[in-house]
C-alpha cells in the first residue's frame, strides 16, 4: 500500500462515513478466533493495517532498563516472581499496619470492602462469595495484584518480602496454607488454589434469540 | 346554529379529530425576544467553550443505584437521554477506573513495548505523534453496563441503566506499527497492555486482535484524550469490554501466555450455571436501547413520537432493529441512520402515534453476523444471574401509563 493512498484512506474517513465501512465476512486477514482460542468477533479483513512507510520513532531501551516496570507475574506458573520471601505471622503484622484500615480485621471486611477471607464452595448457591480463597485459580496472582495496586493509598511502594508475606498471611487465612507457611518464588506458585478449574473459556455466541415479529408472547 | 355558534362547532370538532396529530392551541402574538434587543457577550481573547447554562442538568453522574462506598475504584455514567447523533461529547463520556485518575505529563510519559520481541522500545508522546495517524468510529462500552438491573428494576433513567456507553471517534498510530518495529517474536501470541496510574490496572490480549485494529490513541473526538479517559495515550481494543482498553498505557510486553491476573479471572468473568465462571468474554454482544421515550420522561399526550434509540455490536455492524410498543407480541423494523460503521453506535428512528393507552417499548438489534438481541429470560437459559453479572446486552423494555410516563419494567414486562 503506498503512502498516497493510506492519505487518501484518512481522507475518507472525514469525508464521506459510509465509506469507511469493512466487510466482516470473508478476506484474508482476522480469523473469528485467535490461535489460543479466544473469540475476537471480527472476521475480516484487518480493519486497521499497519502503516506502510515504517517510519521508525522508538527508541531502543534494554529489558535491564524496564526492570522498575517489568512487574507482570504470569500466574499460572509464576513466571517473573521476584526474589524474596515471607513468612504468614509477617503477613500479619504486615496486614495490621497497611491493610486492616480498609479491609478489616483478620479480612473478614471492613468499612470500605468486604471479606477477603472463605467462599470456597460457594460458587453454586446464590450469593458466591468472591474471595482470593475462593475465587483465584492461581496462587501468584495475590502477589501481582497486591505489588501492583496495594494498598490503594501508596501502591507499588510494598518490598517484595512485605508482598510474599501478605500472599501467606491471606492463603493462610482461607485454610489453603499452614501457620509455619513462607511463601517465595519457589513455593507460592506450588499453592494448589481450590478454583484451579472454575474456568472455562469464552463459548459464545450462547443465545439463540430469533427475530419473531408478529404473535410473539 | 348561529354562524357564532358554529365557527365554534367547527373549532370544536377539529380540536378533537386532530388533537391526536397536531397542537390544536393557537399560538399567542409574538412579542421581539430581550436577545434581540440587546448585545450579546463578546468573545474572549482565548476560551474553551462551554455548553449553554441551559444545559446544566446534561451531565454524567455517578451510580444512584449501587452504594460505592468509596470513589477511587468507581464509574460515572453518559446521560444517553440526551445525546442525539452517535458521538458522545468528551465531557460527557463515562468513566470506569480502579484507583482514580492521574495526572500525567505528556513531557516525561513513556510508553514501553518488551518482552518477546527483537528490540525492547520506548516512544515518548512526540515520537507516538509522529506516525502517520489512523482514526476510527467506535462504540466504547464496559462489561458492567447494565448490572443493576437484570431481574427487576432498579435503574430509573436510561443514564444508568445503559450510560456505562459513549460513541468515539478515536485517533493513534495502529498497535500493529508499534509493535512490529519491535520485532514480533513469531512464539508471541499475547499482549499484556499496563497503565501508569495508581492501580497499574492491566490485562492480557490476543495478539491477534492487537494486529487486527487495535489503535493507541492519544485522542477523541477531535482533541487529546481527557484525563479521566487515559490521557495522555491509552489503548482502544475496538468492539471489546472497555476494561481491556488500558488507559494511561506505559508498558506492553509481548508473551506466549496469558498472564491470568486478578481482573481476568476474579474480576470479568462471568458466572456459569454449573458454579464455574467464563472466561475472556471480551466481546460486547449485539445489543440496543431505546433513548426516547426513556426511562423518567414523560409524554406530553397522546400523539406523534419519534422512537429512538442506539444500537452496536461488538462483533461487526449493526444490520437491523426491531421495535415493539406492546411489550414484545409484534414487532416492526426501524430506520436506521446512516452511517452504520463497524464496532459503532448506530442511531435507530420509528414514528409512532401514542393513543394514549398503556405501552410497552423494546428494541432488538440484529448484528452482520446474524445475532439476535437476546431476552434476559435467553440470557437467563445459559449463564447465572446471580451477583455483578457482567455482559448484560438483554433488550430493554420501558413501560408508558396512560398518564405519559414512562418506567424502567426489566424483568416485568
Amino acid at each position: 500500500m503506498s503512502s498516497a493512498r493510506l492519505k487518501s484512506g484518512f481522507a475518507i474517513v472525514a469525508g464521506s462515513l459510509t465509506v469507511l465501512s469493512c466487510a466482516n465476512v470473508g478476506g484474508g486477514g482476522a480469523p473469528a478466533k485467535s490461535s489460543t482460542g479466544i473469540w475476537m468477533g471480527s472476521a475480516g479483513p484487518h480493519a486497521v493495517q499497519p502503516l506502510p512507510d515504517k517510519p521508525r520513532f522508538g527508541k531502543p531501551i534494554s529489558e535491564a532498563d524496564v526492570a522498575a516496570w517489568n512487574i507482570d507475574i504470569r500466574t499460572s506458573d509464576g513466571q517473573g516472581l521476584p526474589a524474596g520471601s515471607g513468612s504468614v505471622s509477617q503477613g500479619q503484622q504486615v496486614y495490621a499496619a497497611k491493610c486492616a484500615a480498609c479491609h478489616g480485621a483478620d479480612a473478614k471486611g471492613g468499612p470500605v470492602y468486604g471479606t477477603m477471607v472463605g467462599g470456597i464452595g460457594s460458587f453454586k448457591g446464590s450469593p458466591r462469595v468472591l474471595t482470593p480463597g475462593s475465587m483465584y485459580p492461581y496462587a501468584p496472582i495475590l502477589f501481582d495484584y497486591i505489588r501492583r495496586s496495594m494498598p490503594m493509598d501508596r501502591p507499588q511502594t510494598l518490598s517484595n518480602d512485605e508482598v510474599y508475606a501478605l500472599s501467606a498471611y491471606l492463603l493462610n487465612l482461607n485454610g489453603l496454607v499452614p501457620a509455619n507457611a513462607v511463601m517465595n518464588a519457589q513455593s507460592l506458585p506450588q499453592v494448589q488454589m481450590p478454583n484451579r478449574d472454575g474456568f472455562l473459556l469464552d463459548d459464545r455466541p450462547d443465545t439463540q434469540a430469533t427475530r419473531c415479529m408478529t404473535n410473539c408472547k | 346554529m348561529s354562524s357564532n355558534s358554529r365557527r365554534n362547532f367547527l373549532r370544536n370538532t377539529a380540536a378533537l379529530t386532530g388533537g391526536a396529530l397536531a397542537s390544536s392551541a393557537s399560538a399567542a402574538p409574538l412579542q421581539i425576544p430581550q436577545a434581540n434587543q440587546e448585545p450579546g457577550r463578546v468573545i474572549d481573547e482565548t476560551a474553551y467553550g462551554m455548553p449553554s447554562k441551559f444545559e446544566a442538568h446534561v451531565k454524567r453522574r455517578r451510580t444512584d443505584v449501587f452504594k460505592n462506598r468509596q470513589n477511587l475504584s468507581d464509574w460515572s455514567m453518559t446521560p444517553l437521554q440526551y445525546q442525539p447523533g452517535i458521538i458522545t461529547p468528551n465531557g460527557l463520556i463515562f468513566e470506569r477506573h480502579h484507583a482514580g485518575t492521574p495526572d500525567i505529563d505528556p513531557k516525561t510519559h513513556k510508553l514501553v513495548i518488551h518482552g518477546m520481541v527483537k528490540q525492547p522500545l520506548e516512544f515518548a508522546m512526540d515520537d507516538l505523534t509522529r506516525y502517520p495517524s489512523v482514526s476510527r468510529f467506535h462504540f466504547h462500552e464496559c462489561s458492567g453496563n447494565g448490572l443493576t438491573d437484570w431481574l427487576k428494576p432498579a435503574s430509573t433513567t436510561v443514564q444508568q441503566t445503559h450510560g456505562l456507553l459513549s460513541g468515539v471517534l478515536w485517533t493513534g498510530v495502529p498497535a500493529s506499527t508499534l509493535l512490529e518495529e519491535a520485532g514480533i517474536d513469531p512464539k508471541g501470541k499475547w499482549v499484556l497492555f499496563e497503565g501508569a496510574d495508581s492501580s497499574a490496572h492491566a490485562r492480557s490480549i490476543p495478539l491477534e486482535k492487537v494486529l487486527d485494529d487495535t489503535i493507541i490513541a492519544y485522542a477523541m473526538n477531535g482533541e487529546a484524550l481527557r484525563p479521566e479517559n487515559g490521557y495522555p495515550v491509552r489503548v482502544v481494543i475496538p468492539g471489546w469490554e472497555g476494561n481491556v482498553s488500558v488507559k494511561w498505557l506505559r508498558r506492553m510486553k509481548v508473551g506466549d501466555q496469558p498472564w491470568h491476573l486478578r481482573s481476568e479471572t476474579a474480576r470479568y468473568t462471568d458466572p456459569m450455571p454449573d458454579g464455574k465462571w467464563r472466561q475472556f468474554s471480551m466481546v460486547m454482544e449485539c445489543k440496543s436501547v431505546i433513548t426516547s421515550p426513556s426511562g423518567g420522561q414523560k409524554l406530553k399526550g397522546p400523539g406523534f413520537y419519534e422512537i429512538t434509540g442506539l444500537a452496536w455490536s461488538g462483533a461487526g455492524k449493526v444490520r437491523a432493529v426491531d421495535i415493539s410498543t406492546d411489550g414484545g407480541k409484534t414487532w416492526r423494523e426501524a430506520k436506521l441512520e446512516e452511517p452504520i460503521m463497524d464496532k459503532c453506535l448506530t442511531r435507530f428512528k420509528a414514528a409512532w402515534t401514542w393513543d394514549g393507552q398503556p405501552a410497552v417499548l423494546m428494541s432488538r438489534a440484529v448484528d452482520s453476523t446474524g445475532y439476535v438481541q437476546p431476552s434476559v429470560a435467553e440470557i437467563q437459559k445459559k449463564r447465572a444471574i446471580v451477583g455483578f453479572v457482567q455482559h448484560h446486552n438483554a433488550i430493554q423494555p420501558w413501560a408508558i401509563n396512560a398518564g405519559g410516563e414512562v418506567r424502567n419494567v426489566i424483568g416485568q414486562a
